[in-house]
Order: C-alpha cells, then sequence, then structure tokens
C-alpha cells in the first residue's frame, strides 16, 4: 500500500492508501464528530454527523466512509458543515425524548454531548414522536426504541464482532426500528448477552439492567481489571459507586479482548455483593471447646450448641486454631499427612503463597488445584 | 500439559490469541466448545470465518454451536480422538503432504511414530471413530492446503484417561504441517478457569515449584532451600499427591488435613460420594473461601476472603499473558485478601512450630502488598523474571517466558527453536475409555460447561441475570434417545452411573448424538460430577469427566 499525501484543514498529512478521511483524521488527532461511527466496528454512514467538505466537490461527505486520495483538501469545520451538521441532529433530536435529567446516559451519551456541541436546543421539527413500550423481558439488556437513533452500531456489533446477527433493523423510513430475531425479543432471538451491542450503543437506547438507577457515569469510580472467570483474561472496567459494582464498562486496550467481553464478565460481577459472602471466619464450635470432633452421622450444625455448629471469630482465634491444629497433625502424623488445593480463581501471587505454604512451612509436595485445567 | 511438555519441553498455548485469530488460515477446534466456555476466542473464531474466510473444522461428538461456522464437522465417537487424529495424519503421510523440511531440521523421533501411524489406515480409523471415510479425507486436504492452521482444544481432549496422548497426537500433527512457531500456528490448549495458568505456573502442582521446577531435581530443591532458609531436607524430592490422588488416601485415614483455597472440591472433583466421605473423614479442612460453598459443610474452619475485586495482584491468562487486577472495592465484614490470610498463617505456624527456618533473602512472610510478592517470584521462576508490578502499571503487556526487566516476553513459543531443542514425535496408541457403555449402563455421559455459568456455579449462580436466564442444570438428550424414552420435551430425567444419580429437566436436542447425554457440574441439585468416574490419566493425573456409562430414564 501506498501512502497518500493531502491537507485537512490546511494540515499536510501523509497517511496509508485505502483509509477514510476520519481515519487519517483520527490518527493526526484532528476531531471530526461522529455518531453512527465506532472505531472498533466496520463505518456504516448512516448519520450524516460526520460531514466534511472536500475542495472542488459541491457536496459534503461523511468522512467515516469517504477515502483519502493525492492532493485532496479536506476541511471539517466551515459554518456551511456546522450548519449541515446542526440540521442532522436537530431531526434526530425531534424524534427523541428530552428527558436528559433522568436519562440512564446522560453525560455519556453521544448524542447528548452533540447536542451541547452544536447548540440544539429544542424540538425545532414538530411531528409525530414515537412512543415504544421499554420491556424486554430479558435479564440483562433494557431495550429503550424511543431513544434509538438507528445508527446500528449495534447491528454491526452484533453480527461483526459477536458473529450471531441476533440484531436487525425492521422496516424503513419512520417505521424502521432495531428488533432480535424474528422481530422478537433479546431472549427468543440468538442473543448470547455478551454485551456488544450495550458497549456500543451511542445513546441509552441499550443499557444493562443492573446499572438501572445505580448511579451517573460522573459519579463512578473506574478500575480496570481482569475478568475472574474464564482464562481468556479479558480486561474490563469496573464502575464503582459507594463501594458497589454498578456497572461493567468496556477496556478498549484490553490485549486479549479488545473491549468484547461475554456474558459473564460483561454482566456476571453482582456475586461479589450478594448476602452470602462470608464477612467473617467462622470454626466449628468443637475447635473453640477444645473438644474432640463429633463423627460425622452425629453432625448436627442447625441446633444450637451441637458441636458441629459454626461460630464466627476473629482472626486472631480462626488463624490462631488454624496454627495449632495443623501443628498438632504434622507433629503426629508428619507433613505428608497434610495436601493443600489452590486456586486457579486466586491470584499468582496467592498461589506461589501457596506453595511456599505448603513446601517451605508445612513441608510436602503434596499440592495441587482442583480442575487440572 | 505433559503431553506438550513432552513434546517440545514447555506445556502451555504457545500462540497468541490475536495472531491466532489474525493469521490462522485454518483452525482445527478439538474438544472445545470454545463459544461458551471460552467466548470471546469463539467470538474471534467465528469473526475469522466470517470475515477473512478461515477454514473451521471442528471435531465434537456434539453439534456444538461452532459447527455453524464449520466447512466440516467431524463426529467422532467420544473417546477415539487419538485415532481420528492418527488417521488425518495417516492420510496426509500417504499424500507426501507433510512439511519435510520441517521434521527435517526441528525435530527427531519421526520414523518410530510413523511406524505407528502407518497402522491407522482410514477404514480402521472411520471403524474405530465413527467418522465417514470421505470426512477424514477432506479434513487432512483442508489441513494440507491451509497453512497455517491453528490446533485449539480444552477439556474435551485432556479430561480422558488418554489426555496425555491425545495431547501428544496434537502436538505431532502440527510439527508434521510445519505449523509450529508461526503466528497463527501452534497447539493451543485454551486453559479453563480465569487464572488456571497462573497457578500452575506458580508451582500449584505437586511436582513442581513455580515455574515448572521439578521437585525432584536435587539443584532445584537448594535453589529454593537457600531461598526460602532452609536445609536442603527440609525439602521433599517426592513428588506429592494429586487432588484427586489426595482423596482416596483421605478416606484409608492416611491424609489427616486438607487446606482448600477458592475451590469447591464436591462440585469440581470427580465422583462426588466418594470426596463427601473424603472430607467426612479427615481430622481437619481448612476452607478459604468468599461463599460458603458446596464443600463448607465439611470444613471444621471457614477462612472469609476477597473477591477478585478486592485485591491488587495479577492473574495469568491462557496465552500466558500477565495481568494486573486491581482492588475496586472493600471486602464484606473483616473478609481479607487470601495473601493476607496466608501469610498470617504462615507466621503463626513458624513461630509455634517445631520446624527451623533461618535467615534468607526470601524466609520470611511479612509482605505489605501483592507487588512484593511478586518480587519474590521473580526472583525464584525464571520465566517470570522480568515481571514486575512496575513494568505491568507502565502498560507492558508480558506472555512468558519474561528472562529478564528487559525482555519483552514471548508472545509465540518455539520460534526457530523448540524450548528442550528438537521436538519430540511421539508414537501414541487408541485405547478405549476406561468405563465403556454395556447392558446395565447403555449410555455414554459427557459434562462440561454452559455459557451462562462456571464451574461449580459458586459465582454465577449468585448472579442475578445469569441464574434467571439459565436457572437450573438440564441434560442435553438426543431425539432419538427422548423418543425411545418417551420423554416430550419438558419431561425431567434420572440418569445413573454405578456412582450416583441425579435428576434434571431433559432438553431434547440436536446437539448430542444418540447413545450420549451431556451434563453440566455448576448446580449442586444436579452435579453432573455425582455421576463421574475418579479414573485417571496414569501421567497427568486429569480425571475422565468425558465419558463414562450411565442409564437414563424418564422420571
Ligand atoms: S448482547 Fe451480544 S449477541 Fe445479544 S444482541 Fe447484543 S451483541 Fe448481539
Ligand atoms: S440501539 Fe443504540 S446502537 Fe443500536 S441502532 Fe439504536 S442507538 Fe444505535
Ligand atoms: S468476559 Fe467472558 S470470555 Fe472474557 S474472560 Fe470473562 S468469561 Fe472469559
Ligand atoms: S459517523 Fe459518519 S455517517 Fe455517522
Amino acid at each position: 500500500m501506498g501512502k497518500v499525501n493531502f491537507t485537512i484543514d490546511g494540515k499536510e498529512i501523509q497517511a496509508e492508501k485505502g483509509v477514510t478521511i476520519l481515519q487519517a483524521a483520527r490518527q493526526e488527532n484532528i476531531y471530526i464528530p461522529i455518531l453512527c461511527d465506532h472505531p472498533a466496528l466496520p463505518p456504516e454512514g448512516a448519520c450524516r454527523i460526520c460531514l466534511v467538505e472536500i475542495e472542488g466537490q459541491r457536496a459534503l461527505h461523511p468522512a467515516c466512509t469517504y477515502p483519502i486520495s493525492e492532493g485532496m483538501a479536506v476541511s471539517t469545520n466551515t459554518p456551511r458543515i456546522r450548519a449541515a451538521r446542526k440540521f442532522n441532529l436537530e431531526l434526530l433530536i425531534s424524534d427523541h425524548p428530552l428527558d436528559c435529567m433522568t436519562c440512564e446516559a446522560a453525560g455519556n451519551c453521544l448524542l447528548q454531548d452533540l447536542a451541547y456541541e452544536y447548540d440544539v436546543t429544542e424540538d425545532r421539527y414538530e411531528g409525530t414522536k414515537h412512543h415504544y413500550s421499554v420491556n424486554d423481558p430479558n435479564p440483562f439488556i433494557q431495550v429503550d426504541r424511543n431513544k434509538c437513533i438507528l445508527c446500528r452500531r449495534c447491528v454491526r456489533a452484533c453480527r461483526e464482532v459477536n458473529g450471531v446477527e441476533a440484531i436487525s433493523v425492521f422496516y424503513r423510513g419512520f417505521s424502521a426500528y432495531i428488533g432480535f430475531g424474528a422481530d422478537s425479543s433479546m431472549d427468543n432471538s440468538p442473543c448470547e448477552f455478551c454485551g456488544s451491542c450495550v458497549a456500543v450503543c451511542p445513546t441509552g437506547a441499550l443499557w444493562p439492567k443492573l446499572s438501572l438507577g445505580e448511579g451517573r457515569p460522573w459519579q463512578v469510580d473506574r478500575i480496570q481489571t481482569t475478568c475472574p472467570y474464564c482464562g481468556v483474561g479479558c480486561q474490563l472496567i469496573l464502575e464503582v459507586k459507594d463501594n458497589k459494582i454498578i456497572k461493567v464498562d468496556s477496556a478498549w486496550d484490553g490485549p486479549s479482548n479488545h473491549g468484547w467481553t461475554c456474558v459473564k464478565g460483561r454482566f456476571g460481577y453482582d456475586f461479589v455483593h450478594h448476602p452470602d459472602r462470608l464477612d467473617k471466619p467462622r470454626v466449628r464450635k468443637y475447635l473453640l471447646d477444645g473438644k474432640k470432633k463429633p463423627a460425622a452421622e452425629k453432625r448436627k450444625p442447625e441446633i444450637e450448641g451441637d458441636p458441629w455448629q459454626w461460630v464466627e471469630v476473629d482472626w486472631e482465634t480462626a488463624l490462631g486454631i488454624t496454627a495449632d491444629k495443623m501443628l498438632q497433625i504434622r507433629d503426629d502424623h508428619g507433613s505428608e499427612s497434610m495436601g493443600f488445593l489452590t486456586s486457579a480463581k486466586c491470584l499468582n501471587e496467592e498461589n506461589y503463597l501457596m506453595n511456599k505454604l505448603a513446601r517451605q512451612v508445612i513441608g510436602t509436595n503434596s499440592l495441587d488445584h482442583c480442575a487440572r485445567l | 500439559m505433559v503431553g506438550l511438555a513432552t513434546a517440545f519441553g514447555s506445556g502451555a498455548m504457545t500462540n497468541s490469541i490475536d495472531d491466532i485469530a489474525d493469521d490462522a488460515q485454518a483452525f482445527f477446534v478439538i474438544g472445545t466448545n470454545t463459544t461458551e466456555n471460552h467466548p470471546v476466542i469463539g467470538m474471534r473464531i467465528r469473526q475469522a470465518v466470517r470475515q477473512r474466510g478461515a477454514k473451521l473444522i471442528v471435531a465434537d461428538p456434539r453439534k456444538i454451536d461452532l459447527t455453524n461456522f464449520a466447512v466440516l464437522h467431524l463426529r467422532h465417537k467420544p473417546g477415539t480422538d487419538i485415532a481420528l487424529v492418527n488417521g488425518l495424519m495417516h492420510i496426509i503421510l500417504a499424500n507426501g503432504w507433510e512439511d519435510k523440511e520441517f521434521i527435517k531440521n526441528r525435530t527427531e523421533g519421526f520414523d518410530d511414530f510413523k511406524a505407528v501411524v502407518d497402522e491407522y489406515t482410514p477404514e480402521r480409523v472411520s471403524e474405530i471413530t465413527g467418522v465417514p471415510l470421505e470426512e477424514l479425507q477432506q479434513a487432512a486436504e483442508i489441513l494440507a492446503q491451509n497453512k497455517p492452521t491453528a490446533v485449539l482444544w480444552a477439556m474435551g481432549i485432556t479430561q480422558h484417561t488418554t489426555g496425555v496422548g491425545n495431547v501428544m497426537s496434537l502436538a505431532n500433527l502440527q510439527m508434521m504441517l510445519g505449523n509450529m512457531g508461526v503466528p497463527g500456528g501452534g497447539t493451543n490448549p485454551l486453559r479453563g478457569q480465569n487464572n488456571v495458568q497462573g497457578a500452575c505456573d506458580l508451582g500449584g502442582l505437586p511436582n513442581v515449584y513455580p515455574g515448572y521446577q521439578k521437585v525432584t531435581s536435587p539443584e532445584i530443591r537448594s535453589d529454593y532451600a537457600r531461598a526460602w532458609g532452609l536445609s536442603d531436607e527440609q525439602l521433599s524430592l517426592e513428588v506429592g499427591l494429586t487432588a484427586t490422588e489426595m482423596m482416596p488416601l483421605a478416606l484409608e485415614g492416611k491424609l489427616k488435613a486438607i487446606y482448600i483455597l477458592g475451590e469447591d472440591p464436591l462440585m469440581s472433583e470427580p465422583d462426588t460420594n466418594h470426596i463427601r466421605q473424603a472430607m467426612e473423614t479427615c481430622d481437619l479442612v481448612v476452607l478459604q473461601e468468599i461463599f460458603p460453598s458446596e464443600t463448607a459443610p465439611y470444613a471444621d474452619v471457614l477462612l472469609s476472603g476477597a473477591s477478585f475485586a478486592e485485591k491488587d495482584g495479577t492473574f495469568t491468562n491462557t496465552e500466558r499473558r500477565v495481568q494486573l487486577v486491581h482492588k475496586a472495592v472493600e471486602s464484606p465484614g473483616i473478609a481479607r485478601p487470601d495473601w493476607w490470610i496466608v501469610s498470617e498463617l504462615a507466621k503463626k505456624i513458624l513461630k509455634e512450630g517445631k520446624r527451623q527456618i533461618g535467615e534468607a533473602a526470601y524466609s520470611g512472610w511479612d509482605y505489605q502488598n501483592a507487588a512484593e510478592i511478586l518480587e519474590e517470584i521473580a526472583a525464584l521462576t525464571p520465566i517470570y523474571a522480568g515481571v514486575s508490578m512496575q513494568r505491568l502499571e507502565n502498560g507492558e503487556t508480558l506472555q512468558w517466558p519474561v528472562k529478564d526487566q528487559d525482555h519483552p516476553g514471548t508472545p509465540i513459543l518455539h520460534v526457530g527453536q523448540f524450548a528442550r531443542g528438537l521436538g519430540q514425535f511421539t508414537p501414541v496408541e487408541h485405547i478405549p475409555p476406561v468405563e465403556m457403555p454395556d447392558e446395565n449402563y447403555p449410555m455414554i455421559l459427557s459434562t462440561g460447561r454452559v455459557l451462562y455459568h462456571w464451574h461449580g456455579g459458586q459465582m454465577t449462580r449468585r448472579s442475578k441475570g445469569l441464574l434467571e436466564i439459565y436457572p437450573e442444570a438440564l441434560i442435553e438428550v438426543s431425539e432419538d434417545d427422548a423418543e425411545r424414552m418417551g420423554l416430550n420435551g419438558s419431561r425431567r430425567v434420572r440418569v445413573s452411573s454405578r456412582r450416583g444419580t441425579i435428576e434434571a429437566q431433559a432438553m431434547v436436542t440436536d446437539r448430542v448424538p444418540p447413545g450420549m447425554v451431556y451434563a453440566n457440574f455448576h448446580f449442586p441439585e444436579a452435579s453432573a460430577n455425582e455421576l463421574t468416574i475418579a479414573a485417571l490419566d496414569p501421567v497427568a493425573k486429569i480425571p475422565e469427566y468425558k465419558v463414562c456409562a450411565v442409564k437414563v430414564e424418564a422420571v
């Protein structure tokens, strides 16, 4: 591939032949507004927000689909362009609820940002607005078609990224709307709830149900980490408010997942806050009482005072008892009478320490983890 | 991954997800239901097929989702992987499609190996595997014509009594095709749990210290003894017990104590009844966990650990990439990070016990944070030598081996040379599974996971959405068998093996072939491991989860 020389806003630029104006502009950190385009998806050219002027051509062209060519002179921000973009935004807004104050996406919505940037303050085109009900019954994703601007980012994500084609646009023109499977609900379609569509939706049309009402983008801390489920090791961004994970966002720089996830990584984090979580160490009552371990058939932990009953204790007690017991068993039966199972769920550092505990402290190589794969 | 270690001198996934997804001309996917178990890799395979026309061959008894994207689905009988791969290699050799240069320059043992493969004529292989002759021929052609081909597998290959042999055959195949050490090729075992790679890397195995350094080597032992402040004799030169070996010994009263960190053997080990009894017999069961798991009723002590979101440290993913884990929230109550718990316990035992520990560089247990532990790891683990929290926080992405602070890591293994020098061809013979269907137990049970749940289900069953969408165990039954048993879609079935019985909802589907049922181990009320057999691969000691004989009846 050869290089092409051209200019954007008077700046001389060299870029690979075949790239679009938008791609070249991105490389040079030149801002062109977008709505339907997404850096991780193939271009669509649907929204005409990215319009630019090309010297010598009468029509404005979408930067996201228009390829660069030698000697081309591109302008990105003339009054004519701004007027055209504003007109397109006004059309979108004319069929969009103006309820940003309660919308989940506020602060994280491209449409809102562009309306602000282009000073689109009110509904200038009186006309019929859609009133879709918001009732897709699936457990993960809220679908609010009233907020959909038909940018088809979700359609492309589902088809090109996840490869299942669960979403498509049904009908045309004013009747057009996004639908699932054979125009059904999400859970009645090939959808796998990977959340890729939610990740790229520029508005509040697709939103994680778990996150509804949980917090605003500017109220959260964003912490990048690694998914706790499978060995792919997807990078995730946890959004945290008041010590609670309220949402998982895409980490686009994740080397193994490049922002995409599966359903577990995207929507399976709430176990962290489940009421079953153990919040204190526990020991069986017989240990506190210094008694003998009851035989299996005599254990009645649900009965008050039973030696097999759990008692919550502090760390000093729990670890003291554990250490004593382990030492006693080693003294009586030798280090080979003890086995250690380390965890494929825990940190590298913790696995190393389990290996050090078994080998250095106790003196046995009987250390393994459960699933050997 | 003993099989790979024998062939190449290193047992991990050889390539990276990116190069496989971007550069493989073909995929040979065997024994991995990738879109459900490693979904984002499954996603990338679908993209490769859709967007750049990569050819996909799926070898699996079940009609898994990826078969919809495959040019060819080889539906071989469970437990016949070796015969299948030998058969493909037979055809490749018979046509002279092997990479003669690669075999000559980079491998050894080819002639002995070839002698065995010669016996696996297409007719014989078709007979053993049930795969039609034309499909064997077609598969061999695709492999020969599309270079490089990436081979991917998961537990469907390793969880057999012949697991090690299965892996060796795949290594043989990739050497024969010259697909090693190149982007888009390689032998790629997909590791199950998030950090199973790290657990193996850092000594969580009975035969090796961190970095796969053998416990039987006196030199290695001396190194560790010196680092940890011990005399050589204080460290054992004997290989320890595997998880699956511990249980029978506990039953016999020889193993007195089991210390379990973040695992749920009641759900994840085969033959649950047996595990229950073993745990009940122990003098001491210590469980360090975030939930009162199915194993908790058998524990004497329950130590409340921290979830992934509550601690800093690292995980190593399936492509050997060491990645950061960051603390996002505080743990509930007084739960603590597991590294803290283990350190505090170790200090107590060392203080009160008789074992003498001297002063040495890494004898102590006073860690302030995970970064300090990682420093110790780097010092004692050659493949992690150049890994540090600082490099990772700076945004470097490191795949082991990382030989020193300046080494960039190793995205592809065995480029130009194998870790052991020459690649080793090993002849492998087909051996039928230990337990085959008979009159009393006429069907084959295979087990695994589903997309919406994970492992023993401790986390996913406590996630609202995941539980809602997949609320109970389902047992896949073929249409033929369903009809024979008089099932009509929503009926429950009882599945029994020689070891136990479960009852669950049947899902009638063409995903399983007639004669086979498929169950998962995510739900304690109907965990497949009540049924599975503890027969082990003699070398890798991995249980045969993928084949056991069962009887299935309508309830
Ligand atoms: S969640 Fe994933 S599979 Fe479902 S519609 Fe969205 S992109 Fe498609
Ligand atoms: S749902 Fe979102 S991503 Fe999909 S078309 Fe509508 S606005 Fe675009
Ligand atoms: S998001 Fe899904 S594919 Fe990615 S690591 Fe987590 S479980 Fe695996
Ligand atoms: S961003 Fe270019 S047309 Fe929408």
